[in-house]
């Protein structure tokens, strides 16, 4: 009976409503912007962090990342057209790491080498990397084809390579290049296999005077072979010399709990050898991840903020509108009191006409909501993710909203005098 | 013809056939330093199965005594008892009931609620009580087709015509077979020809034993009435019974 009851009454605000059809549409957008923005802002917010995340993820969340950072020109150093600088990680430092960092599970060194990837008439500037085999396992890249390097490939110096999807399928769209010859710098290398590509993230472009991203892999030793520590850079109208032994060094970390202390021992490590130079920066992941969570609450703040904001100027619309609608329907009330309405079933009545425009509102906004996220990844080349909680969360927020500001012009019917009320013109 | 005395006597005697019963009732207003006193120590009996007019000049108490008996309205002084219930005690929730239940409005602007239809309009005193009964509908269409409005059911309020409008009303007054049917000028804003009808109508109910309260200033409306009672400064001034009503047990 109950339900019957509750059923009638929302019959009866649905035609409430349709009495006034543009009225109640013009009352609900409010509602539908707010709703949506709600959903589309958190989608953006997710997507955002999502990425931020994939990144650092990629570095490996227990790895402590050391690199070597090129320092600043100095203007009073020799010629700049032709100077050799010297600067960054050392094989000495890889040694000292190796041998007395404890809570370390696995320590690899890369060093990028310049050189053009060429296969038949492609080519591409892609990132040369020269590490060893545990590389692999230290960053969870994946093969899909072929192997990744081995320590054979190290011990035997072979001149192979892995290569990255995106420059595999720049140099042969069409074809497998495994067991192939492509030639990196003036050196030939075979592919022995080709990674999985890595989740799509809206920064992974081509960047300037590159056509591709992505790596290619080649052993450490066989770098060590053929390119030695001096690098020629070829700018326009310049060319740099750079003498540098390891671009990077990767150190595994055995516990979650002792990447701090390892962070800690590489800052001090590196400081006490290398002095006032600041050739390098210790990169760490797990405090990144831990740095994005935090901007990513303060984003979701921000950004709840504003879409709170929004379903409050939707919710306040809707009360003006809902208290206009009493004072306009005074009369109605009055006969309805006269015909035996309780004050709740007056309360009723008129939330149930304002949780009507709210839903009507919030599911319109839901959908708008759901298609504004696939507008900007498809026109703003954003990353968006639509969380199932984000339409239910916006949706049950619109219905609060529609309660929370119903309340007051429906206690204010339900409080009028029945024989003022039936006075009413 | 009986002085305001005698119908005290009346009332203070036998009540097993009164629906409804005011002693002594006062309805007293403030507004600002003024006190208005739009019932004065009124004493009116009404038994079962009585048709009432109620007339008196514009102020004279007619309008506040059936908001007091319509429950909407709460007597100051005095004693008002309806279908044996003593109305002063009784909480909002519960004089609402009373309305769903016991009582029946029938108003000169009709007062339908223009979004529900014919039929819903008809059914509205039955949303609001607890049990309602199961024969509900079937009750409101049957009235619906004494009162002329069988394929009008479906129609809004807005696209009937004054006389139809207030036969609705009618409808809705009996769906709850109540003790009590309360009428406001339920024909002032009828022509004469349709005014007629809805008296008719009025007298057939009377003459199946519907207990009527029925205000108005014109004389000819009041005189189809059984009794009727003169109004004058929130008193009764003179009853006139016109016809003897047999007492009819319900």
């Amino acid at each position: 009976m109950i339900a019957g009851g509750l059923w009638r009454t929302v019959r009866t605000g649905m035609k409430s409503l349709a009495l006034h059809k543009l009225r109640s549409l013009l009352t609900t957008l409010g509602v539908l912007f707010g709703t949506s923005s709600v959903i589309s802002m958190l989608a953006i917010g997710e997507g955002a962090s999502y990425e931020a995340q994939e990144q650092i993820k990629l570095l490996g969340s227990q790895n402590v990342i050391l690199r070597s950072v090129k320092p600043l020109d100095d203007p009073n150093q020799g010629n700049q057209r032709s100077r050799v600088v010297t600067y960054g990680l050392t094989d000495e430092d890889l040694e000292r790491i190796e041998e007395t960092f404890p809570g370390t599970s696995g320590v690899v060194p890369v060093r990028e080498i310049v050189g053009e990837v060429r296969y038949l008439d492609r080519a591409t500037d892609a990132r040369v990397l020269a590490t060893r085999p545990e590389h692999q396992t230290l960053t969870g890249r994946l093969v899909v084809e072929g192997r990744f390097l081995t320590s054979e490939d190290e011990r035997t110096l072979n001149n192979v390579c892995v290569l990255g999807t995106e420059v595999a399928r720049f140099l042969a769209p069409l074809e497998s290049l495994l067991g192939k010859r492509i030639k990196i710098g003036s050196d030939y290398y075979t592919v022995v296999g080709t990674l999985a590509p890595r989740l799509r993230l809206s920064e992974d472009r081509p960047t300037a005077g590159s056509d591709v991203t992505g790596e290619v892999f080649i052993p450490f030793e066989t770098a060590r072979k053929w390119y030695g520590r001096l690098q020629v850079r070829m700018r326009a109208g310049s060319f740099d010399m750079e003498e540098v032994d390891l671009h990077e060094i990767v150190v595994a970390v055995d516990r979650p709990e002792n990447v701090p202390v390892v962070a800690d021992a590489s800052r001090e490590m590196l400081r006490r050898f290398h002095g006032q130079k600041k050739d390098y920066e210790v990169v760490v992941p797990l405090e990144l991840l831990a740095r994005a969570e935090e901007t990513k609450r303060i984003f979701n703040v921000v950004l709840g903020s504003i879409a709170g904001i929004s379903l409050l100027v939707g919710g306040i619309g809707i009360m003006n509108v809902m208290l206009a609608t009493v004072t306009e329907r005074t009369r109605e009330i009055g006969i309805r009191r006269a015909l035996g309405a309780r004050k709740r079933h007056i309360v009723t009545q008129f939330l149930v006409e304002t949780v009507c425009l709210s839903i009507g509102g919030g599911t319109l906004g839901v959908a708008l909501g759901l298609l504004i996220p696939l507008l900007v990844e498809r026109f703003a080349d954003l990353v968006t993710i639509v969380t199932p909680a984000a339409p239910l969360l916006a949706f049950a927020i619109s219905a609060g909203v529609g309660v929370l500001f119903g309340l007051y012009p429906a206690w204010r019917a339900a409080e009028m005098d029945p024989v003022e009320a039936l006075r009413h013109e | 013809m009986k002085s305001p005395e005698g119908l005290r006597e009346g009332v203070l005697q036998g009540a097993e056939d009164t629906v409804a019963e005011l002693i002594g009732v006062e309805r007293v207003y403030r507004m600002g330093e003024t006190e208005v006193r739009a019932l004065s120590g009124l004493d009116f009996r009404v038994r079962r199965g009585e048709y009432w007019s109620i007339m008196g000049v514009s102020g004279s108490g007619k309008s506040t005594l059936l908001h007091v008996m319509g429950c909407l309205d709460r007597p100051t002084g005095g004693v008002y008892r309806l279908a044996g219930r003593d109305v002063q005690t009784l909480s909002d929730d519960e004089l609402s009931e009373v309305r769903s239940r016991n009582l029946g409005f029938i108003f000169q602007s009709y007062n339908l609620i223009p979004q529900l239809d014919v039929l819903e309009n008809i059914l509205v005193p039955l949303f609001y009580q607890e049990n309602p009964p199961e024969d509900g509908e079937a009750r409101a269409r049957a009235l619906a087709d004494r009162m002329g409005l069988e394929t009008r059911l479906s129609h809004r309020p807005l696209e009937l015509s004054g006389g139809q409008q207030q036969r609705v009303a009618i409808a809705r007054s009996l769906v709850n077979d109540p003790d009590l049917i309360l009428a406001d000028e339920a024909t002032g804003n009828l022509d004469s020809e349709t005014s007629r009808e809805i008296l008719d109508l009025f007298d057939e109910l009377s003459a199946e034993g519907k207990t009527i309260v029925f205000v108005t200033h014109e004389r000819h409306v009041a005189e189809r009435a059984s009794h009727i009672l003169h109004m004058k400064d929130g008193r009764a001034e003179e009853v006139v019974v016109q016809r003897a009503v047999e007492a009819r047990a319900r």
